[in-house]
């Protein structure tokens, strides 16, 4: 017979106060093979572990049951405290009397049966347990970045720095990615690019990093330690190394219709191009869907002014296949498409901007060299409003809005609005917003000085919609503090658009199967104690990709990221979780189902020879990698013939528990 | 005129929750007949969720409102003004004993001018 020891947790009065917690140890100890059950105030505590630990030892236990809470919260406290007292730590079992039971209930002698109920079935299932021992698995050291922004290059930045390969693959032919494109920061003013490039330099340089830019990752497989990354590095049309990045390619071009991705589509560039002045690396790319060259057959100007013999219009996407450790996601953002905003008349004017335009219509390297002038006609204008929360927190369709608060708009609004009154003094600024929020270090205190100091005209209200008067906007919006409506003439209109993930998010999350919410942010292993870790092991999150986020916060979570990366990296071999499947050969039909719906691909099928009461010779059996399992459990239910089990998870087991249950 | 409406009439006949509101003044800014209103449409969501229906029900503004739904279309949190002020003049109607006239009224006052829809209306008003 074996001897079970029964804890049962009071969790203070999360559990106390709605179960009777002596009761639920009373009962559960006429269990058959109990030998021991008590209750505590604490069971995670210091003297709770020690009881358990003596309890085992002078009860010579086989087997543990602790009623608490669920065992994503403390199970691994319990194994290790099990393994330390000389007892295999899969002999363990948690019945959730917290979440399943205390904080769901109301009445006392209900929950008390049901804590009763599931300690019971818990015992039932430790008496079916067996030892189980973890294996282990080998660690690629070197980590896959995929994005090149700020998160992605200051992730990168710090896993090289401690000695570890990293690879950042970036799909645009430049890494820098939004804050390249912005052209100051708040509250502190400093010039976006005076900060970020030396970074991008540095990364450029570094003998542990490896840039793919122009590149995008095909597949991923594998798991934590061990990835397989194929990634597609697009043909550019130039030979990298022998690019020098001159530029007179990009001038001499005679094709004037590509959009200037970099300036927001504000102006247009050549077909061959380098994105900004400053990129990294300083190779051109040609686009071939507005190249002549590919169209026609004909021009080939670039090629003839190139005097590096750089350009290669035969030039090939390359494939790379490369092993990772870790993979870190820094996706990045977009703004949301403003054209869904009528009322604002985005699509019927010119001169109605998102943040972002704006951005490059205040920057020196963008269309209008840093001149803010309106795109329709190029004249200075003389009156703006800008709109805060277009398509923020807005919950009516998915189409239209945002749910969420982009949280950075608020600031840069504050910035725009305060770097024009410092720029052009007879500008009249006007703020629509609902709520001004600046949390943040000297966040609230940059605010009030656009207000106090630059008299920025704050309007508590939302604009209702905005019509095209001749050379005029005319904007309607409601002032709530004085209770009217306010009819303003602009010149201009700009609004703080909604930030979303980058559209390749999801694509990626699916690839890697890191899982995402509602609105394609990725989501962390626990939302307080694990905020840069995905629940898939082995990937990590930088940036907005995990929700909205500014500079400050994102170099912070990258460097958390790195860390993280770092700590895995650092790692020989990574101890593997034992409750993975196996095969029962004797009972293996060899269909090849269990293969099929395997997201691991951890099962294969081999010719062995098998002996048992009823069959001897070779068959067809499957076979589980043991170090590629994730114990899903998918192929327990696909098997037609029960020849898939669980090890921790066996049919058996939840029989058991079942049965107990049902008692 | 002591109309007894509660906000949860008002709620139950619009089919409107005003605390989904987030008082950014969308429909205030939106509306064409602003300056014609005494209670403004961030009002009227606002006065509803109060409770205060009976300065609503007693206010020309309720006559003001165009029913464009221009404030229900833009209100970035489906709120539905609109419907909201629409529940308020069909509370004004459904009140008893407030006739201007019975039906023994009709028959003096039909002419082949008189729209239907007229008539029907008139007795559907402060209906007994």
């Amino acid at each position: 017979m074996q001897k079970i020891g029964v804890f049962v947790c009071w969790c203070g009065s999360n559990i106390a106060a709605t179960v009777d917690v002596k009761a639920v140890a009373n009962a559960l100890r006429s269990e058959p093979g109990v030998v021991f059950s008590t209750e505590y105030q604490y069971m995670c505590s210091e003297n709770g572990q020690n009881l358990i630990k003596d309890t085992i030892r002078d009860y010579k236990l086989d087997g543990i049951v602790i009623c608490s809470c669920s065992p994503r919260m403390h199970e691994a406290t319990f194994r290790k405290t099990a393994l330390a007292a000389g007892l295999n730590p899969y002999m363990v079992e948690i019945a959730n009397i917290r979440e399943q039971v205390s904080w769901i209930h109301k009445d006392m002698t209900e929950a008390t049966d049901k804590a009763i109920v599931l300690g019971r079935a818990a015992i039932a299932k430790v008496k079916k347990n067996a030892p189980l021992t973890a294996g282990t698995s080998p660690v690629t050291k070197r980590a896959l970045v995929i994005g090149g922004g700020i998160a992605g290059i200051q992730t990168a930045l710090d896993v090289a720095d401690a000695g570890y390969e990293v690879d950042i693959v970036e799909k645009s032919p430049t890494i820098g990615g939004r804050m390249a494109q912005l052209d100051k920061t708040f509250p502190t003013l400093d010039c976006a690019a005076c900060i970020l490039t030396p970074k991008m330099v540095e990364a450029n340089q570094h003998e542990n990093i490896n840039l793919l830019t122009y590149s995008e990752v095909e597949s991923v497989s594998g798991f934590v330690g061990s990835f397989k990354a194929k990634i597609r590095k697009k043909a550019r049309f130039v030979d990298e190394v022998k690019c020098t990045g001159c530029g007179v390619c990009t001038e001499k071009c005679p094709s004037r219709k590509g959009l200037n991705e970099f300036n927001m589509g504000l102006n247009t560039r050549g077909a061959v191009y380098i994105p900004f002045a400053q990129a990294v690396p300083n190779k051109a790319v040609i686009d071939a869907s507005n190249c002549i060259h590919f169209r026609t057959g004909k021009c080939g100007i670039c090629e003839k002014n190139c005097s590096a013999g750089a350009i290669k219009f035969d030039q090939q996407d390359e494939i790379i296949e490369r092993d990772y450790g870790a993979i870190v996601v820094a996706t990045g953002f977009k703004p949301i498409d403003a054209s869904a905003f009528d009322e604002y008349a985005y699509n019927q004017s010119k001169d109605v901007v998102t943040s972002l335009e704006f951005e490059r219509l205040m920057n020196a390297a963008g269309p209008t060299k840093g001149t803010l002038l309106r795109p329709s006609d190029g004249e200075h204008p003389h009156e703006i409003v800008f709109i805060q929360c277009v398509g923020s927190r807005c919950s009516r369709d998915a189409s239209k809005g945002k749910e969420y608060c982009s949280k950075i708009c608020c600031m840069y609004t504050a910035k725009h609005a305060m770097l024009v009154r410092e720029k052009y003094p007879d500008t009249k600024v006007h703020v629509f917003y609902i709520d001004v929020r600046t949390p943040g270090k000297n966040f609230d205190e940059f605010y009030r000085r656009a207000v106090e100091q630059y008299g920025v005209d704050y309007i508590k209200g939302m604009v209702g919609k905005v019509t095209v008067e001749g050379k005029k906007l005319r904007v309607q919006g409601s002032d709530l503090i004085s209770n009217e409506q306010v009819h303003i003439d602009a010149d201009m209109v700009v609004l703080a658009t909604a930030i979303e993930p980058d559209p390749t998010a999801r694509s990626i999350g699916t690839m890697l199967t890191a899982s995402m919410d509602t609105n394609d942010f990725f989501t962390e292993a626990h939302p307080k104690l694990r905020p840069v870790e995905s629940p898939t092991a082995g990937i990590f999150l930088s940036g907005v990709c995990q929700g909205p986020k500014d500079i400050p916060e994102t170099v912070s979570q990258a460097g958390a990221a790195a860390s993280k990366v770092i700590g895995l990296l650092s790692k020989n071999e990574l101890v593997g979780n034992p409750c993975v499947a196996h095969a029962n050969e004797l009972l293996c039909n060899g269909c090849s189902q269990c293969e099929r719906v395997c997201p691991y691909g951890a099962i294969t099928y081999v010719e062995k020879e098998v002996r048992g009461p009823e069959f001897r010779g070779t068959k067809r059996v499957a076979v589980v990698n043991e170090a590629v399992c994730q114990g899903c459990g998918a192929c327990t239910v696909t098997c037609p013939s029960t020849a898939m089990d669980l090890k921790g998870f066996s049919n058996n087991q939840i029989m058991a528990e079942v049965d107990a249950i049902c008692r | 005129m002591a109309a007894n409406v509660t906000t949860e009439d008002i709620l139950r006949i619009s089919g409107v929750n005003p605390r989904k509101c987030m008082k950014c003044g969308k429909c205030s800014g939106t509306c064409p007949a602003y300056d014609e209103m005494e209670y403004h449409p961030h009002q009227f969501v606002y006065m509803v969720e109060r409770g205060q229906i009976d300065k609503l029900m007693q206010s020309k503004s309720i006559y003001r409102c165009l029913t464009c739904f221009a404030c229900l279309e833009r209100c970035p949190r489906n709120v539905e003004p609109a419907k909201l002020i629409e529940a308020v003049r069909l509370a004004v109607i459904r009140q008893q004993g407030m006739n201007h006239m019975t039906e023994n009224d009709i028959p003096a006052l039909l002419d082949d001018k008189l729209p239907q829809q007229a008539i029907v209306s008139a007795m559907r008003k402060y209906k007994k």
